[in-house]
């Protein structure tokens, strides 16, 4: 079921990009739920900024063609203002002409420079976006399973996916908007200074309303998106649950209830949905009349100033558009700064996972075991996953080479533990595990594991081809090793009914095998590997039991001359062992092997018999 | 497309009047630069400035008559949205309900939660905005166009040529871009695939050492995204740059014959300037259009989705004949039943013929894929026979109300499905009204009660991450519960007990035979040991029962069953 949770994440993280949202903040600045905010924006933005310098030269060029782009967007309307007054007004065709050309050479290099830098930015993001991802996963790599088991996989994804989404847009889309809009707003007002002061005064008389009223409203908005945000999250998890376990919804006839609550929540949704709605398409209608009523400010008080004669009508025509051009990056810095507020928590949560402590390293003087012999020691050792709940006690286990030994004992006696120990997977508190006499923490961590076989409990399969698979377990493999090492696990015979036999591509997680058909394949994988020591944890627990005398021949042959450590419950796996090894509450009550623990008299004996004289009676 | 378009029927009045309230906010707003053009012309031309002020009263009013249309309009699209959508997500949601089994495995889980999710945003999207732009733009558009031609005339030859050009370099860069989004798409949900792979299997990744190979494919795939990603935004780059080298060309077209004609003494100055102001009005909503055909394209894959999911016909419903059955005894009979999951395929079940008396126990025995699980289906109709029937009580299940039939058959299925919530609400879900006595009564039947008192919080202890801290025998024991709690007529045990202890097994058992010994109880099971008391055990291979008979019989007389004891030979410990 654990797998299931995976599939929800791929769907938030299709999140639309490209068309729309490159100029004009609008909806798409207020669609943030909640804001959240960055914890240390110092530390992040340094972290970040890591990232960027190898971009640095390109970065410079792009900042110099945004600069570039925002003054020209200046001179636009200033030429205009002259073609009217000095030219059309006066009638000088020629100049006319030739302002004209100027026009359209400036225009010409605007377009040029905001196309090459959008250019530039895209490469820049994307390359950032692309090495974030990269650190990303490496860590993965690196961090140890305790990491893995205790956070949920939706959670990481969500941070793989969204958070840095996130901040590649903001880095694209941001960035060069807020210089941009710095450089048009303060060159805007020194334009309008310049033109009139005064008319640049009656200009600014509408700021205030405009930047109170839009704020008010936003911040409206974003509560009434939270709250949709909010509402959407539990219908979704709702409606995920629910066709999850359709199937048991189904069989306890649970249809009717499961609408109720989920019409509930979807009213819920709609209500807030709607007043969100409401909120944010106010503002565009709202920023038109505030925007008509500076444009009016303009015409009714330039007109008079003009027919006093201290204005130009040309001044006129540039300073409405100037007007406009001094609204729209106000507003779209206040966007561009919630954005970045995200965007910076996005980052954070990401440098978050950097921060996780690995692995630790191999010691300086760790060696590697070229040849095993398999005698495993288990000396005195403690362990609990939780400080205080200890899984294994005072642990003592010696295995000789070659021996096979069956780990047996209820459920979360601590069966998997002693796996996840020899393995590596988590470290033991106290005492000392040894192959061949040497402690296994002296040993490289990845020539540790690349001696031991491991078919384990929920066995994975990659949405690779199931040759592909197979050969998981040595990639230098041939087909015909590959194939061998099917045949061996009794996996040929059905494989060479898929589809496309070998070359068959598995989805995700090999969905579409039955569990009996994915454990025989993580036992080719193991056979493949041809490892030291052998670990099969449950690994035949799916396949149904003449099935399994199949491939116990095949296991037997691949056991001989190996260490090996079973975990079954079936006793046909477990009576071959040379050793039983009888464990509950973390320690070993018993060993033996299956007659002497039956002579004992002890706990084997009682799960045995018990077991038995009730189904022969 | 249009079978959702239905969905908007019950708010047509508002559908229609927000259209209807966009049109008068779209028609102040092209009021305004012929205002202003009269204001420079006459106005300021002729410094009459109670004129300046009388025409600045009036674009102030026009202003706020545009205002509170735009804000009715915003209102009313945004109620007929949002209903639409809820609808849409209710009617969707309402028919996976009914969804039979078939259906289920047909579409699979994570697509309909995809349809249910994502695509119904992107349909109600897109009404929303169809709403609010569609009559829009185009009014703008025409609207504007007017305006320029009365303007003048003449000028207005230059949008001859600026119109077609933006449409073309529009339907280009979208032609071109819009596939390219599909590939990003798919080069996405690889990578997020790759790395969902690692987390759900990283203990095979670290076992076999296989971090590199690991990191190779995934660079493969973040560089395959990269490439793709930045391609395709930097095409969409293009697109705003041209957009406003075709709008800024036209301006100073427009200056150039406007001050031709203003020097003719045709045209007036303010005449110029409105003209460049509905120019741009035009060619900018030309451009929302463009985006809006956009947004259709891309929703109407969505929209198939859903049409998909609401034309689907559903195999398994009640007919106007279906009787409200109370089963009390637990009588089945499979009476020649065959079963394939499509028509072309073999069957999984061949003509199969057993009866189980009321409060027997049978079990079911048999190798991977010898169709048990399809078996026990059966009975609480997940799927229909292709042919024979099957009887409980003496009605042909096809004739009872499903609900009623339903309620008297619990089931534990393979997989254990836990919901998120309380140990108390997972086991109250086989019965909403069971009392806390109940609950508890039914885990203990299920062995469940000790490792309950066990947890933090006991019964209410809430299982996060759909029940992930349970161990595996813990979750059956659950799903066990809850089956149990119902006290039904008829059990089904589908190998529920597989992550059990064979200890914990037996006593689940024998709190079975003494407390429900009047209900009938399939179990199918892997271990001998599990079914070696039924009363009947049915031995499956390839879909037909090969042996019929109770463990002693069929060990003297079957060889199928001989062989699998065998195997299980000394039987299982713990």
């Amino acid at each position: 079921m654990a797998r299931d949770n995976s599939t929800r994440d791929s769907r938030t993280s299709g999140r639309p990009m490209g068309f729309g949202g490159h100029r004009g903040g609008g909806p798409r600045g207020m669609m943030m739920g909640p804001i959240v905010k960055p914890k240390n924006l110092t530390n992040t933005l340094k972290r970040l900024w890591r990232y960027m310098y190898y971009e640095r030269k390109t970065l410079g060029i792009v900042f110099l063609l945004v600069a570039l782009g925002a003054v020209l967007q200046l001179v636009g309307p200033y030429l205009i203002a002259i073609a009217i007054d000095d030219y059309i007004l006066a009638g000088k065709l020629r100049e006319l002409a030739y302002l004209c050309l100027l026009m359209i050479g400036i225009y010409l290099i605007n377009i040029g420079s905001s196309w090459l830098q959008s250019f530039l930015m895209v490469g820049i993001a994307q390359r950032n976006v692309y090495n974030m991802r990269t650190d990303l996963f490496a860590k993965l790599q690196e961090l140890p399973l305790k990491f893995f088991d205790n956070t949920t996989h939706g959670e990481l994804m969500s941070r793989l996916t969204n958070d840095i989404d996130n901040v590649g847009n903001t880095l694209n889309s941001s960035t060069t908007q807020v210089i941009s809009s710095v450089i048009s707003l303060v060159g805007t007002l020194a334009m309008m200074i310049w033109l009139s002061p005064l008319l640049t005064a009656l200009t600014l008389l509408v700021i205030p309303i405009m930047l109170f009223s839009t704020n008010a409203l936003a911040k409206r908005t974003r509560t009434f998106f939270a709250e949709q945000q909010k509402n959407l999250g539990q219908l979704n998890g709702h409606i995920e649950e629910v066709i999850s376990g359709q199937k048991v919804v189904k069989v306890f006839g649970r249809e009717q209830s499961v609408i109720e609550k989920f019409n509930e929540l979807n009213t819920r949704l709609k209500d807030s949905g709607i007043m969100a709605q409401i909120y944010s398409g106010i503002i565009p209608p709202l920023m038109g009349i505030l925007n008509n009523l500076s444009f009016i400010i303009v015409a009714a008080g330039g007109g008079y100033l003009a027919v006093k004669g201290v204005l130009t009508i040309g001044v006129i025509a540039a300073f409405i558009n100037y007007s406009r051009q001094f609204v729209r990056p106000l507003n779209e810095l206040a966007n561009q700064f919630n954005m970045f507020q995200m965007a910076i928590a996005g980052a954070e949560r990401f440098f978050e996972i950097l921060d996780e402590e690995p692995e630790p390293l191999d010691p300086p003087d760790a060696v590697e075991l070229t040849s095993v012999k398999g005698a495993v020691r288990f000396e005195n050792v403690d362990f609990a996953y939780e400080p205080d709940k200890p899984v294994l006690k005072e642990f003592n286990l010696d295995v000789q080479p070659g021996q096979t030994i069956a780990l047996v004992g209820p459920t979360g006696a601590g069966k998997t533990t002693v796996i996840n120990l020899l393995t590596r997977f988590y470290d033991i508190q106290s005492g000392k595990i040894t192959i061949d006499g040497i402690d296994i923490r002296k040993i490289k961590r990845k020539n540790l594991r690349s001696q031991l076989g491991i078919v384990l409990q929920d066995t994975y399969l990659f949405s690779e081809s199931v040759k592909e698979n197979i050969r998981y377990g040595r990639l230098n493999a041939t087909d015909e090793e590959v194939i061998e090492a099917a045949k061996l696990a009794n996996a040929d015979q059905f494989i060479r009914r898929l589809p496309n036999g070998y070359d068959t591509v598995l989805s995700e997680d090999g969905g579409d095998l039955s569990q009996g058909q994915r454990q025989l394949l993580a036992i080719a994988r193991a056979i493949l590997a041809n490892p030291a020591i052998l670990i099969l944890d449950e690994a035949t627990s799916n396949v149904d039991t003449r099935t399994e005398i199949h491939i116990q021949q095949a296991m037997l042959n691949l056991m001989k001359g190996r260490t090996s450590f079973v975990i079954a419950h079936r006793l046909s796996t477990i009576r071959n062992a040379d050793k039983i090894v009888v464990i509950n509450h973390g320690q070993i009550i018993e060993q033996g092997s299956h007659d002497e623990l039956l002579e004992q008299n002890g706990f084997y004996a009682s799960l045995y018999l018990g077991q038995f004289r009730q189904g022969i009676s | 497309m249009f079978k959702l378009f239905s969905y908007i029927k019950p708010y047509w009045k508002m559908a229609l009047l927000s259209p209807i309230f966009s049109m008068v906010s779209v028609f102040t707003d092209l009021l305004q630069p012929v205002l202003l053009a009269s204001i420079i012309d006459q106005g300021i031309m002729n410094g009459d400035v109670t004129f300046i002020l009388m025409k600045g009263m009036q674009m102030i009013g026009i202003a706020f008559i545009g205002l509170a249309s735009g804000f009715f309009s915003t209102v009313l699209s945004s109620r007929t949205g949002q209903n639409f959508g809820a609808d849409i997500r209710a009617a969707i949601f309402k028919k996976v309900q009914t969804f039979s089994f078939a259906n289920l495995d047909e579409f699979k889980t994570a697509s309909l939660v995809t349809r249910l999710t994502n695509d119904v945003s992107q349909v109600q999207n897109i009404v929303l905005m169809s709403l609010r732009l569609m009559i829009r733009a185009p009014l703008i558009c025409i609207g504007g166009l007017i305006m320029a031609i009365s303007i003048n005339g003449r000028l207005a030859l230059i949008l001859l040529v600026a119109v077609p050009l933006l449409g073309i370099t529009n339907y280009f860069i979208i032609k071109k871009s819009f596939p390219l989004f599909y590939v990003v798409q798919e080069k996405l949900d690889r990578l997020n695939a790759l790395m969902r792979e690692n987390l759900a299997g990283v203990r095979v990744v670290k076992a076999f050492v296989r971090g590199d190979l690991e990191q190779k494919r995934f660079g493969i795939a973040n560089d395959e995204y990269r490439s793709t990603a930045t391609y395709a935004s930097r095409v969409v780059a293009l697109m705003m740059p041209l957009i406003m080298l075709i709008m800024n060309l036209s301006s100073v077209a427009v200056i150039w014959f406007g001050g031709l004609q203003v020097n003719a003494g045709t045209m007036q100055v303010g005449q110029v300037l409105a003209f460049i102001n509905y120019m741009s009005q035009i060619l900018f909503s030309l451009t929302m259009v463009g985006f809006i055909f956009v947004s259709i394209s891309r929703a109407r894959a969505s929209s198939d989705r859903l049409v998909e999911v609401l034309n689907t016909e559903v195999d398994i419903t009640d007919t106007e004949e279906s009787v409200e059955a109370t089963i009390k005894t637990g009588h089945v009979v499979f009476e020649n039943v065959s079963f394939s999951y499509t028509v072309s395929l073999e069957p999984v079940l061949d003509n199969i013929s057993f009866e189980a008396k009321p409060g027997e126990t049978v079990a079911i025995l048999g190798g991977t894929g010898a169709g048990k699980s399809t078996l026990v289906n059966l009975i609480p109709r997940l799927y229909d026979p292709t042919h024979g029937r099957i009887l409980i009580d003496g009605h042909d299940i096809r004739t009872i109300r499903i609900d009623s039939l339903r309620n008297a058959v619990s089931m534990v299925l393979q997989d254990t499905i836990l919901f998120s919530g309380t140990i108390r609400d997972n086991i109250r879900w086989g019965k909403e009204a069971a009392s806390d006595e109940e609950v508890e009564h039914a885990a203990k039947l299920a062995q469940a009660h000790g490792f309950i008192l066990e947890c933090p919080q006991q019964y209410d202890t809430i299982l996060g991450q759909r029940g992930v801290n349970l161990s595996g025998g813990q979750k059956q024991r659950i799903a066990i519960a809850r089956a149990l709690i119902k006290k039904p007529p008829i059990l089904i045990l589908d190998d529920s007990t597989s992550s059990v202890d064979v200890a914990t097994e037996a006593r689940i058992q024998q709190a079975l035979n003494k407390e429900l010994n009047s209900t009938t109880v399939f179990i199918i099971a892997q271990r001998i040991s599990s079914v070696i008391n039924a009363d009947k055990i049915l031995v499956l291979e390839n879909g037909k029962i090969v042996g019929e008979g109770t463990h002693g019989e069929l060990l003297k007389t079957n060889p199928v069953y001989q062989e699998i004891y065998q195997s299980q030979q000394g039987g299982e410990v713990a």
